[in-house]
């Protein structure tokens, strides 16, 4: 199948989930993304690089599972930017890429002497893209963030938890993700722009920005209504934003840490909610009627929670769907990644295979494209597996000159 | 931020989007148009569903006043058909023959009924990118059967890492329908990419989405826990979920709102910058554990932050920081927390709610809230603004959410049927 992306070259510095997340689908989609990593620290810029978890009792720098994650089907090259030899071998290689992509704290590629203009002046129509906390200008620029601060600041957290408890939050970098979403996004956007125009540009994504985009009806209900979220024991995410729902909340299933979501968006799924539990409680006059069943969730909670919680959590939500109800267990990882017949159809999770490693397991794509489908074959890069491509075939030294180099301390 | 006139040049100008989407769908519109495409939302004679959804303006329930509809709905042109009618098949067809991009959420099955599906389009319009959100991807069964926002990421994975120590509550579902907004994250990078395929020579193309996996793989450790290692995570109040329990990073400010303390400190620098300003705030003093931040200053190196909770002087003196950063975040507001230590080089969050951040300075200062003129209620309303800056091909909001129908006529007569 053709590689929609092939013909694209990304000079690559992103680390971690934020940067990584957003190039591996490019990379994913045929482009050739050519990581660049610091051989005096073996690449620990990525802080995910050599940590777990570990497919087995080894350990070392080319082992750490996320890492393997977040970088299928990239090329690694080191390379030593506290060197001349070493930038004048990056200038090189950005002047044969077509974007230049990095999540460092804002200013950090600038004082490396390769920000936006410099990048520019090795090649006209560059793409940069820099994902920081907060964006290459305001009061905040060089404040640091990472996945659990940006859903802070940026109205995630909160928006994300029980009537009168504290935040829960998001259990996760939602907005590493997230980021990387939108990193991808803009970038594409801009490579587009470029086939289009002939011009490059610097996409400065801010991924507080990012976040701060995502909880776009509340904000409006605030600016618009003057109506703030922070209110009566406020929010409570488990039950409905817009539109409103009664019963719409995640209950108790028999045995332990077991649990189903069940949402009725019409009189016609409570009704077929009532049939399925069958309960006189359910011909309560409460509970007639969306308003009512509103003005009651409490206690209508309460009973539909003493309903499940002697039921098996999957199969009372399966039922529940035959019955028109949306309904689904809280899946646990090994529920969705091993037993569901979904995700294994789709392909959802491919063994790669890493140089060290060897075969292991990664998060696959979402989306299928009937011409030009992704592809993950190839694992994480281990630490200069690509030397030799990229500074011979690439950059056309001989192989003499990059032994020299590796001697030099350059790569 | 006063926004520059309709047709403004975000990098996608020239791009012309059909869009058939409603609440599972339609940021992916709003993306795209406000990158500049010129998106054409087609509503059904009576609007499109998410007109009805709350909440609304000056809460008076109205088609045009929906604050929902809004938000997902700028940068767009709204032409209404009847797709049960011949007429109004017809004018989904010529549309879509001069399209770049079809983006649609139908029920699997809907627009093959209709003849509309990509089968039918491709004919006139081979360079055609036609993308389906659907739960479960167009061929899953499980496609066919009710969902909503809540369910997907309850089965798909986010939920599960959400929530608190406690876990006789039940998990969270994060707010503000990021099932949805996932499922339209992955439509975006996958119509661009196909896109960039087609800048290269390539036709067009069928694109796949499933929100059920898109959820899958947005779930970082718990998945990949599972895949490499067969550990499960479990969920913790306001941090990561993990296989082993780590320390609460979240903490009630002065003012009763919420702050995360982040990475406490480990160099002795950091430990020099914590007692100073214990000090500048006159809480040094009533710190009993002071003479153990004298001690981590004195110290050559960084601290193994993975010695906490074991026994040891180590564990001490990084307990020690912990307390002090905890002490300042009770004792002062959220806000002078925040900054503070920001200013002082601790990776540290304002637990902030939307409305809040709509005011932050930082944001103002970048002109993040972005003013939309709604000419027919004669006042502008403040959106949340840019995700990206795009140096020379600027986003913006094109265009206010259309009303019903709005574009209708020119629309039409575009499409040679007016």
């Amino acid at each position: 199948m053709a590689r929609a992306l092939a013909n694209y070259r990304i000079c690559d510095f992103t680390g971690q989930l934020a940067g990584a997340g957003a190039t591996r689908h490019l990379a994913a989609f045929g482009a050739e993304v050519i990581r660049i990593e610091d051989p005096m620290n073996e690449g620990r810029w990525d802080i995910l690089r050599g940590q777990p978890p570990y497919p087995d009792e080894r350990r070392g720098i080319n082992l750490g599972g996320a890492f393997n994650n977040h970088n299928t089907e990239k090329l690694g090259i080191t390379l030593n930017l506290r060197t001349e030899r070493g930038k004048e071998l990056l200038r090189e290689l950005v002047r044969i890429s077509d974007a230049v992509t990095e999540n460092f704290s804002a200013g950090v590629m600038e004082r490396l002497g390769f920000g936006y203009e410099q990048l520019r002046e090795l090649k006209p129509d560059i793409v940069y893209v820099s994902n920081s906390g907060f964006g290459g200008s305001g009061p905040y620029r060089d404040y640091k963030t990472w996945g659990p601060i940006v859903q802070a600041i940026s109205g995630l957290t909160w928006t994300s938890k029980l009537r009168d408890q504290p935040p829960a939050g998001w259990g996760y970098s939602y907005m590493d993700h997230t980021g990387a979403y939108y990193m991808a996004i803009g970038l594409l956007a801009a490579l587009h722009h470029r086939n289009v125009t002939g011009e490059g540009q610097w996409v400065d994504m801010a991924c507080t920005e990012a976040g701060a985009a995502l909880t776009g009806p509340a904000t409006l209900d605030y600016t618009a209504n003057g109506r703030p979220t922070r209110r009566d024991g406020l929010p409570d995410s488990n039950h409905s934003e817009w539109p409103p729902m009664a019963p719409h909340a995640i209950y108790p299933a028999a045995g332990e840490d077991n649990w189903i979501a069940i949402a009725c968006r019409s009189e016609e799924d409570w009704r077929a909610l009532a049939d399925a539990v069958a309960e006189p409680w359910t011909d309560d006059p409460r509970f007639a009627g969306l308003e009512a069943r509103r003005e009651h969730e409490d206690a209508l909670d309460e009973r539909i929670a003493a309903w499940t919680g002697e039921r098996e959590a999957f199969e009372t939500a399966e039922r529940l769907r035959a019955a028109g109800v949306p309904a689904a267990a809280v899946a646990r990882p090994e529920d969705r990644i091993d037993h569901d017949p979904s995700t294994a159809a789709w392909g959802l999770w491919p063994e790669v295979t890493q140089t060290e490693m060897g075969r292991v397991r990664v998060d696959g794509v979402p989306a299928h494209l009937s011409e030009t489908d992704w592809r993950l074959e190839r694992g994480a890069p281990c630490l200069g597996e690509h030397n030799e491509y990229v500074f011979g075939e690439l950059l056309g030294l001989d192989s003499s000159e990059v032994e020299q180099l590796h001697e030099d301390g350059v790569i | 931020m006063t926004q520059p006139p309709a047709g403004a040049s975000g990098p996608l100008s020239g791009l012309r989007v059909v869009e058939l989407c409603d609440e599972a769908g339609e940021l992916a519109g709003k993306l795209l148009g406000d990158m500049g495409a010129d998106v054409v939302k087609v509503e059904p004679p009576e609007g499109a569903r998410t007109r009805g959804h709350e909440p609304f303006l000056g809460d008076e329930r109205h088609p045009e006043r929906s604050l929902y509809f809004w938000h997902y709905n700028t940068s767009k042109r709204s032409l209404t058909l009847d797709l049960e009618s011949d007429e109004g098949r017809e004018a989904f067809r010529r549309l879509a023959a001069n399209a770049d991009v079809l983006v649609e959420d139908q029920p699997p099955g809907r627009l093959a009924g209709l003849g509309l599906d990509y089968a039918d389009l491709r004919e006139g319009n081979p360079g055609l990118i036609h993308a389906a959100i659907t739960s479960f991807g167009r061929d899953d069964p499980r496609s066919r059967e009710p969902f909503t926002d809540l369910t997907i990421l309850a089965g798909g994975g986010p939920v599960w890492s959400c929530g608190y120590d406690d876990h006789s509550l039940p998990p969270v579902r994060g707010g503000g329908g990021q099932g949805f907004q996932t499922g339209c994250h992955w439509a975006l990078i996958s119509i661009l990419t196909a896109l960039l395929h087609r800048d290269g020579g390539g036709e067009g193309q069928f694109i796949d989405v499933s929100m059920h996996a898109a959820s899958n793989v947005t779930t970082e450790a718990a998945s990949y826990q599972w895949l490499v290692a067969n550990n499960t995570v479990q969920r913790q109040t306001g941090r990561h979920a993990a296989p082993a329990p780590s320390i609460p990073t979240q903490r009630e400010a002065a003012d009763g709102r919420w702050i995360n303390t982040g990475l406490f400190p480990r160099y002795p620098d950091q430990f020099r910058t914590v007692i100073e300003w214990l000090r500048e705030v006159d809480l040094l003093d009533t710190f009993e554990e002071a003479p153990l931040l004298e001690v981590a200053a004195g110290r050559d190196g960084m601290l193994n932050i993975g010695r906490i909770g074991e026994d040891g002087e180590e564990a001490a003196l990084l307990a020690a920081g912990r307390e002090a950063m905890n002490l300042l975040a009770a004792r002062l507001p959220a806000y002078e927390f925040f900054e503070g230590a920001q200013e002082r080089g601790f990776q540290v969050g304002i637990i902030y709610a939307p409305e809040e951040v709509i005011r932050d300075p930082h944001f103002v200062a970048r002109g993040f809230p972005t003013e939309v003129e709604h000419p027919e209620l004669d006042r502008s309303f403040t959106y949340p603004g840019a995700p990206w800056r795009f140096g020379a091909s600027p986003w913006a909001i094109s265009r206010r959410p259309p009303l019903i129908g709005e574009h209708n006529d020119e629309l039409l007569a575009e499409l040679g049927l007016a």
